[in-house]
Formats: structure tokens, sequence, C-alpha cells
């Protein structure tokens, strides 16, 4: 690592960001925010982590080392770090199956993660659960549930009435499978649709104004006014998962005017440069760091061994002494501890 | 007796290839290589012509040709009306669909794997098996669940399950569950004719899996009975019972054990419910020997379906040994492979276990 005077950078400047729409709500989060070269720096590091890590599980995918489902976040990344720079560790975190830049912003390592989605022991979930099925302390998966579906509509009822703090994002990347938002909702807006609960519309491709609008989200929620909604407008540049080649329902031609307009790490950089407050060669260093982390940990995914058999039927119940399990015959008398 | 070739097409094409040899010195039948996927497309391509009142709904059915392709091309012939494209709502559209069927249409109602069946399994069981006889034979509701069911290959917990035995345990449902091309394409035919529900349960391992279909089951009206299982393999040794994916691996174990003496009489389902007893019972009144084999777990299975029946009945006195069930590891499904293939009954284990009963 070669030294360098980082006297000369600017320690922090003030950006415009895009304007949210607001819903039921009298003032929105702010538009002119302060972003230190510190952060800066931690929010390119972190989404660049996630962006080739997912770059990385896209060729695992096609070399068949990593199998069955994977649903990749690539283009969406300042959502997950954006929301994770205006809560703490301490707070709770759910998600859906597109869940891999999540895992790593609420504490996952690239090695457990990508150890997981190869299936080894020294995988998140031990290679039991598989990409959709990861866990930290405070970040419950990682789910095969959508959210287009009653439930969350219970849910909105229930966390209103109660005044539970609880922050509910729709990450809208315009697309559920390969269905666009228009020929599956009747109202687009999904920031409305909390009705009695208020609701943000915000730029999710800018990771600061999903920063600043989680900030508005959690001060409103924390202050004991009740649950909130988040729309984050954002885009995946993969398919929905890997059996979906994603452009016979979009076209090239959209997905690439989004890489080239809006993609989040690129944003951020000519912020940062623009401002002053980084050099293209610190860049590019992290750039290479950032590499090399995914490489050692892919080679960790590849090499680790799969799990043990004896692990077959362990974590079925919580707290029991060791039980027996029925095999695929009644003579395989199989061994489960907690 | 079906002999079914194995070699696994997982690219979607379309693979029907004509075998049609009409040599003037040997009459051979015309037989096609279709796969499963191709056969359920068939069915309904078939149906949807036949009757104005059957369509299709569900998540990507229609312009994306169907996320298994099971679906191909159909919106493309018969449109919007027929063919519809759903919100990822499963409980919501389900409702409709149930609603359709008791209004006179004839909804097949496709879930995208029956893993997501659970979000809307209030209205398969609440509104549609049980309406007929809440109304006293009023208001029928001649609708078809379809979907793959149970384990695919490394989908993990959530994506994995086996719905037979859940189904399998309400009065007012039918449920079947195809092994073979010309078992999907009869049992869905017969299905969508039904005018009861039916829950189609398939398998996405099976769908690019090519069999010999008969140039009877090419037939427009090819319909195979709900309720009647099959006997795919012929024996005196043993009698296996298998439905969906199994019925294969009892076949391959049984080409295994023939090479040793041991001949195997291999029972394809075809129907979980009403379930073909009697079927298996004339069996195992020749074979005094039973071995079940499904995906599901063990608890409450298919196969404790079987012992309990078998007991109940007359083959019970002509058992020289109890029944063994042969059945998916009681776990939910692991997703690393190696956990994951010792989750499931293998071909080893079906062997192993026939010698066990035979006491071998």
């Amino acid at each position: 690592m070669s030294a360098r005077t980082y006297a000369d950078f600017t320690t922090q400047a003030t950006f415009e960001i895009k304007k949210c729409d607001v819903f039921k709500l009298d003032e929105g989060p702010a538009t002119q925010v302060v972003l230190t070269r510190d952060e800066g720096l931690q929010y390119y590091r972190t989404m660049q982590t996630m962006r080739r890590m997912e770059l990385k599980a896209d060729q695992l995918y096609k070399q068949k080392i990593i199998r069955g489902f994977c649903h990749l976040y690539d283009g969406q990344e300042a959502c997950a770090v954006g929301i994770e720079a205006s809560i703490n560790l301490s707070d709770h975190l759910i998600t859906a199956y597109r869940a891999h830049g999540y895992t790593y912003t609420r504490g996952g390592t690239v090695k457990e993660i990508m150890a997981e989605l190869t299936g080894r022991r020294g995988g998140i979930a031990k290679g039991k659960g598989g990409s959709m099925h990861m866990y930290c302390k405070h970040f419950y998966g990682g789910n095969g549930i959508v959210g287009a579906q009653g439930q969350i509509f219970e849910t909105y009822n229930m966390a209103a009435l109660w005044k539970l703090p609880v922050i509910f994002i729709c990450e809208n990347n315009r697309y559920g499978m390969g269905t666009s938002v228009e020929r599956a909702a009747a109202s687009t807006d999904y920031f409305k649709r909390g009705e009695f609960i208020p609701g943000l519309r915000v730029d999710g491709m800018d990771v600061l104004c999903v920063r600043e609008a989680t900030r508005f989200a959690a001060d409103h929620c924390r202050s004991g006014k009740g649950p909130i909604l988040m729309e984050l407008q954002t885009y995946r540049y993969h398919g929905h998962s890997m059996s979906d080649p994603g452009v016979s329902y979009r076209t090239r031609e959209e997905i690439q005017e989004v890489r080239s307009k809006s993609d989040p790490i690129s944003m951020l950089k000519d912020r940062m440069l623009s401002n002053n407050m980084a050099s293209v060669e610190e860049l590019k260093e992290i750039d290479v760091e950032v590499r090399k982390e995914i490489e050692d940990a892919a080679q960790f995914a590849t090499t680790d061994p799969e799990p043990p058999l004896e692990e077959l039927c362990n974590h079925i119940f919580c707290d029991m002494p060791s039980l027996e399990v029925r095999g695929t015959n009644p003579w395989a008398k199989l061994k489960s501890v907690s | 007796m079906a002999a079914s070739l194995r070699c696994f097409l997982r690219s979607g094409k379309n693979t029907v290839s004509a075998l049609q040899r009409r040599d003037f010195h040997r009459s051979a039948p015309a037989a096609v290589q279709m796969t499963v996927r191709d056969a359920l497309n068939q069915a309904m391509d078939e149906e949807l012509e036949r009757d104005e009142r059957v369509f299709l709904l569900g998540e990507e059915v229609a312009q994306y040709d169907g996320a298994y392709k099971v679906s191909r091309g159909l919106w493309k012939k018969y449109g919007d009306k027929r063919i519809i494209d759903t919100p990822i709502s499963e409980m919501g559209f389900t409702g409709i669909a149930v609603g359709a069927a008791m209004a006179g249409l004839r909804p097949i109602c496709e879930f995208m794997t029956f893993n997501f069946s659970m979000q809307a399994i209030d209205q398969i069981i609440n509104s549609a098996a049980k309406t007929y006889y809440m109304s006293a034979g009023l208001q029928s509701v001649p609708i078809v669940f379809r979907g793959p069911n149970g384990a695919s290959a490394g989908v993990a917990a959530q994506h994995s399950q086996c719905f037979a035995a859940w189904y399998g345990h309400c009065p007012g449902l039918k449920v079947v569950s195809p092994w073979n091309s010309e078992d999907a394409k009869g049992l869905l035919k017969s299905a969508i004719r039904d005018e009861n529900p039916v829950v189609v349960l398939e398998n996405e391992l099976l769908y690019g899996v090519p069999f010999e279909m008969s140039e009877e089951a090419q037939s427009k009206d090819f319909t195979i009975p709900i309720g009647k299982a099959k006997i795919e393999r012929q024996g005196n040794s043993i009698t296996l019972v298998a439905h969906s994916r199994y019925v294969g691996h009892c076949l391959d174990a049984a080409a295994v054990l023939a090479k040793e003496g041991i001949e195997c009489e291999v029972i394809n389902l075809r129907t979980i419910r009403p379930m073909d007893v009697e079927t298996i019972e004339t069996s195992v009144m020749k074979t005094n020997h039973l071995v079940t084999v499904e995906g599901g777990w063990p608890q409450f299975g298919i196969g404790a379906e079987i012992c309990a029946r078998i007991m109940e009945g007359p083959a019970f006195n002509y058992l020289d040994s109890p029944v063994t069930r042969v059945t998916g590891v009681d776990i939910p499904m692991p997703y690393a492979k190696i956990l994951e293939d010792h989750s499931l009954p293998q071909v080893k284990d079906i062997i192993f276990s026939v010698k066990k009963t035979l006491n071998i």
C-alpha cells in the first residue's frame, strides 16, 4: 500500500437529492444532505462488494457450483446500503428471497454467504438453508414469501392499529418475476397502498436518497407515530432468478439505459470524484481489494467440504434432548440434536 | 407396460420426435416419444379447444409461456380470455378461480409449485372441496388445481414439500399424481372433464423426461380414469407401490433385483384419492409382501394410509411380513447437495428395503 496524503481531499460535501413523493405526510425527508468522505468510501466499498459478490454468484451458478434458486441483487445495492446506514444493527430486519445484499449489510461475511450458496459447512446456515434462507442476529432471512399477497394488508392494519414502529419497504424493481407492475397492479403507487399508513416514494438508485428517507422513516417510528411505508424505486440487472434470462419481458435497451444513467455505484463514484472527496486511484484500490475478497471467498466456497451427514437431522427442534428421526426406511434410525 | 427411456432433457425445447416407421415387413405401433411437459401442454390444448368454458390462470402462464414452459404457445393460440396471467396473489386468484367454477366455467388453476398453494389452501379445501357436500349436491365445483409438487433440485426447505398426503386427506377432493407422459396427459384430461375439484400433482424433474406415447394416447379423446392404479411391471416376489417420480425408481430397483431372481410387481398408483386399494390388495394376495415408496414425509403419509388399508382388508392375512414404507427423511429439506441426496429415497434404499422385507 503506497502512502498517500489525504489532506487535500474534501472531508464532506453537501448534495442536493431528489425530493420524495409523500403520502399522508406534511413534510418529507431533507433534500440537502451531507456526505462525509469516510461515509462515501464505506458506501462505495459495501456496494461494490455486493455487486461483485452477486456477479461471482452468477458465474458460479453457470458453472453449476451453485444450484436451485438464486435471485441476484445487482442494481439494487443502494437500497440495502442506504437502509442500513440509517438503522442500527440492533433493529430487526426481514426480507424476501432476494436476500444476499441484506445478509451482508446485516453482518454476514462474503465468505459465509458464498459458502452457503455453494452448500458447504462454512456457510452462514451450515449449507442447510441455501440462497433464500440466510440468517444473522436481528436478520430473519431470506424467505420464499412475496408481498402482493393479502397478508401484507392484514399486517398494515395491525401495525397501524397498535402503532407498531415498523418501516414497510417495497423495493419496486418494476417487475414481479416476468410480469411488469402495470400488468399486475391496479395501482402502481405502492407507497400509497398502506391507505391509512403514511408513505414515501424514494429514488432507490441513489444511496443518499435511501439513507435520508430511512432516517426520516426511522425517526417517524421511533417517535411513536406508528408504521410508515417506503417505496424504493430500483432496478435489477439480472432476471428474476438465474433461470430467467430477464429479456423476454423487458428490452436490453432498457437494462442498458438504467446501467448507464442510474447505476448506484457509478452515481456515488461520480459525486465523490467531482467533489474531490476521493481520487480515481483510491477507488480503484478499493475495487482491487474487493475483487480479492470475493476471489478468496469464492475459493473458500468452492473448496470447503459439504456438511457432514451427521448434520442431516439436526436442528429440527430447539432445546430438546437428542431425538431419533426416521430415515428413508424403518431400519434407518437417524439422530437429531438441537 | 411402458418402457421408459431415461434421457434427462432439461432444455425445455420441444422434443417430440416422431418415430413413425411404417415398414411393410414389420408392423410397429406408431408410438412417439413425448416429454411430460409436452403431454401436459397437449392435454390442456385439446381441452381448451374442446370446451370453451375451460381456461387457465396462474402466474406467468400466458406471456411468459409458463414458468416451467408447460403452457407454452397456449396464450398465443387462445388469447387473453382463456389464458390469464395473475399477480402473485395465490389466495386471491384461487378464490377467483373457485368462484368461476361455481358459476359454470371450468378453470385450470396453476400453482407455480404446490408449495405456494399453502397460501390458498383455505380456498382449495373450504371453498372447493367441501362445497358440493355443504350444499347437498346443489353446487358443484369443476376446477383443476395443477402444478409441480415435491422436491426439485436444490430449492431447499420452503420449496420442496410434497402435498400428496395433505390433499389426499380431504374428502371432496380428488388427487392424482401422474408419473409418465401418458399418465400426465390422460389424468389431466380426466381432471379437466371431471365435475369435481381435482388436484393434479406434477413433478418438475419429470417435465423434461421423454416417454413413449402409444397411438391410443395420442388421440384427442385419450383419458385415464381417476381412481385406478396401473401395474407397470408384473412380478411374484413382492409388491412395490409408488406414485409420481418414484414409480421410475421402483422400476429401476426391480431391474436390479431381477438379476438376483427377485421379481417385483410395480404398481403406479396414479390416483392418491380415491385410492385404488383393490389393485394393491390383489397384488399383495399374490406376492405376500409389500413395500410402499414415496417422496413425502413418513408421518401420516401415503405409505401410512396404504398400511392401514391393507391391515383393514382381506390382504392382511396374506402378508408374510409387515409392510415396509420407504419415504423421505423426516426433516425439512436441506439445501446442500449431499444432504439433499440423503433426504429422499434412492434406488438403493428401495433395493435394501425389499431385501429386508423378504428377509434376504
